[in-house]
């Protein structure tokens, strides 16, 4: 990052010309990210004209303060108070109380672990006999690649059944969602190349919210019955359950495959987990925070805010790293190591504040149902071959991780 | 108190014949919870005495809580000693807050207030108001100079009728309510014969129209103990002991034990734990009544004890 004179009105504000959302950057932004963290609390986008924030302290503080800080004006680069937003914005990501209140209350009620707890024996059966399918195969000694074979085929295997969708067309949950994360970022060819098919995709999506397209006992039947009680309208609740196939695939994915690349680089920290399964759960933790699979949101000033020196003008978009928050030395011992010895509770990987991640329990429970799965019957697990980024606009996210196990 | 947060008194106002509103502060001018429209709080008052009471105050302030205060003769002496005994400067324990009365989506709302039970509406007239819904509110009270928040109300017009006993009679809810109309809803708050007699004139309307909060502020018959409980935690076979002033959370990891938590305060629900034996005292925000008595799961950042033990499945 260089850093120059600022050319804008924020006199005194470091500014930046770098390029988050160029492939520099989404191939490896760490340098970038620690780069944002030194240059100060807010520091200004000259290629976008945006702010961004690093630190820990701004950015958990601007995640609580939705009065400050704005989600209805969009969570992306394009600014809805005048630009057209590419579907209905979301009643949970892009909308500010009060508009939000019912919506999150519905959904998060769906949602909680007490809620969840009908579905941990199915996933630990689905995740044993996905693992033990993958392992069957020959010897010993067993090589796959962890997207696909793990970090996609788990969540698409249970996720889906939860919500209730039909078994056809499923194959079109990643790209959707791969679409979607793109378009929060500017109008770059990621966006370009999935444009194409986006029509045929948000189709098939908007057809599996239907009320008559889903199962009787999944969350989406739940969020319909929400709407027959009063508790939000009929109008909403298509839009409630677009939330759940929108936002709960792609990041469960990523968030896994980060956690299976975490352990494959980190042999001491499997052997832990190995010596106490129970780790699982803030085990994955730590790989959010630590690989940040959702990497940035913005947000909106809904005023003239000031943060640290800077005063961010009325209507101006922030561009928030989770990613860098969650690796600020500031707020973190030797940020840069995965360790399950520490307490990740407190990371911004789920986000912060009343739109904090809705379904960060139903990942939870998924991750912790594949890595006890894994936990049982591989002794140690390594990389096997060259490792491929997937570059994304919003998602940290992994193409291929060829990995050898060993079982024991 | 568990993970109560103390607040301080910083202003007290009669807001009419025995009733004061109180703003609450945080001594270091810290963000409160985030609350919607029908929601409560607990103070913690006297010796472990907790009563509820509406949040009246403004949203989209993140920095004071209001609370409207009935003096209540036959109570326990909480509202007493609120009206008696707390000055400005004081500090309370606040738990919460929590919503079981939540404002529904609606075209249209008829509030229907009885006296104190006003203080849950004034938040939801204004967000109606807001959201530009089609609303009316009709608000019975023994005399005029009992009833509370009327300047505030003023500014509202003709949607809002006041109703004195003494100049006017009782509400005469048929009127008020009228024929049914889809999608109107009702929401009531007031004392329990109000709520009886709303429940009866509702009965012909399509299901869920009415949603009514009973405002009987609420004396936890048990509060939170002040003194030191055991917890032992069933998978790992350690067992701990929670003093008064450390959380049940601080005292798991204190035995090597991990948690996960993230906001600490009882609202995101990541530290929710199942509840093997025992009986919890629920202070977070996140189970409803039903769910509080089942007694099978605890958010351990801020719940407690009221048994000498837990069982926890940790």
């Amino acid at each position: 990052m260089t850093t120059t004179a600022p050319t804008s009105p924020p006199t005194g504000t470091p500014v930046s010309d770098a390029d988050p959302f160029g492939p520099e950057i989404l191939e490896d932004p760490l340098p970038f990210h620690a780069a944002l963290r030194e240059a100060g609390p807010v520091v200004h986008l000259s290629r976008y004209g945006v702010y961004a924030m690093g630190r820990y302290e701004q950015v958990h503080a601007a995640l609580r303060d939705w009065q400050g800080f704005q989600s209805g004006a969009g969570v992306g680069l394009s600014n809805f108070r005048t630009e057209q937003p590419w579907r209905p914005p979301s009643l949970l990501l892009e909308a500010d109380p009060p508009h939000h209140d019912a919506p999150r209350r519905v959904l998060s009620t769906i949602l909680v672990p007490r809620a969840l707890r009908g579905l941990r024996e199915r996933w630990t059966a689905a995740a044993v006999d996905l693992v033990d399918g993958l392992l069957a195969r020959r010897g010993d000694v067993v090589e796959f690649d962890a997207v696909p074979a793990l970090a996609e085929a788990f969540p698409l295997r249970v996720f889906p059944d939860a919500v209730g969708i039909p078994a056809g067309g499923r194959e079109n949950l990643l790209p959707y969602g791969e679409f979607l994360f793109n378009a929060f970022g500017p109008h770059n060819e990621l966006v370009a190349a999935g444009a194409p098919r986006l029509p045929e995709l948000a189709a098939w999506v908007n057809a599996q919210c239907a009320r008559e397209a889903l199962a009787p006992d999944g969350f989406g039947a739940r969020i319909w019955a929400a709407a027959d009680r009063g508790d939000i309208t009929p109008e909403q609740a298509p839009l409630i359950v677009r939330s759940l196939l929108s936002a709960g695939v792609d990041t469960t994915v990523h968030a896994l495959a980060a956690a299976l690349h975490a352990f494959a680089t980190h042999p001491e920290q499997w052997r832990r987990l190995r010596a106490r399964p129970e780790l699982a759960r803030v085990a994955f933790d730590e790989a959010v925070r630590w690989a940040s699979p959702v990497q940035t949101f913005f947000r909106t000033a809904t005023t003239d805010v000031r943060v640290a020196d800077t005063v961010i003008p009325d209507g101006e978009k922030i561009l928030m790293f989770l990613a860098a928050a969650n690796r600020d030395p500031r707020r973190w011992t030797d940020p840069d190591r995965f360790d399950l010895s520490r307490d990740p509770s407190g990371h911004l990987g789920f986000g912060f504040g009343i739109h904090q991640c809705v379904g960060q329990h139903v990942a939870r429970l998924e991750a912790e149902c594949l890595l006890t799965a894994l936990a049982a019957r591989v002794e140690t697990i390594e990389v096997a071959g060259p490792t491929r980024r997937h570059h994304n606009n919003t998602l940290r996210a992994w193409g291929s991780l060829p990995m050898r196990v060993r079982l024991g | 108190m568990g993970q109560t947060v103390r607040l301080r008194v910083t202003a007290k106002e009669r807001v009419a014949q025995d009733v004061v509103a109180l703003t609450l502060e945080h001594p270091d001018g810290a963000r409160l919870p985030d609350w919607t429209p029908g929601a409560h709080v607990d103070l913690v008052l006297l010796d472990g005495l907790t009563r509820q009471y509406s949040l009246c105050g403004d949203r989209f302030d993140p920095f004071t809580y209001r609370v409207g205060v009935l003096r209540e003769p036959g109570g326990r002496g909480g509202s007493a000693h609120v009206h008696d005994a707390l000055r400005v400067g004081d500090e309370v324990g606040v738990g919460g807050p929590r919503n079981n009365f939540p404002l529904v989506p609606s075209r249209r709302y008829l509030f229907l207030a009885g006296g104190i039970g006003i203080t849950p509406l004034l938040p939801m007239v204004h967000q109606a108001q807001l959201l530009g819904a089609d609303w009316t509110l009709v608000y019975g009270g023994r005399t005029r100079a009992s009833m509370a928040f009327l300047d505030e109300l003023a500014g509202y017009g003709d949607r809002v009728h006041v109703v004195p006993q003494d100049e006017r009679g009782l509400l005469d809810l048929p009127r008020w309510l009228g024929a049914p109309v889809p999608g109107t809803r009702v929401y009531c708050c007031g004392p329990g014969p109000l709520l009886d007699a709303v429940g009866v004139a509702c009965a012909t309307w399509p299901p869920h129209s009415l949603r009514t909060e009973r405002f009987v502020a609420r004396e936890q018959a048990a509060p939170a103990r002040s003194t030191p409980f055991e917890v032992r935690l069933a998978r790992s076979g350690a067992t701990v002991t929670v003093a008064p002033d450390r959380t049940v959370l601080e005292a798991v990891r204190g035995a090597g034990v991990e948690v996960l938590s993230s906001c600490r305060q009882g609202t995101c629900g990541t530290c929710g734990t199942d509840v093997l034996e025992g009986l919890p005292d629920h202070r977070d925000s996140i189970l409803d009544d039903a769910e509080r008595e089942a007694n099978d799961c605890m958010f351990v950042c801020v719940s407690r004890a009221r048994s000498d033990r837990l069982v926890l499945d940790l």
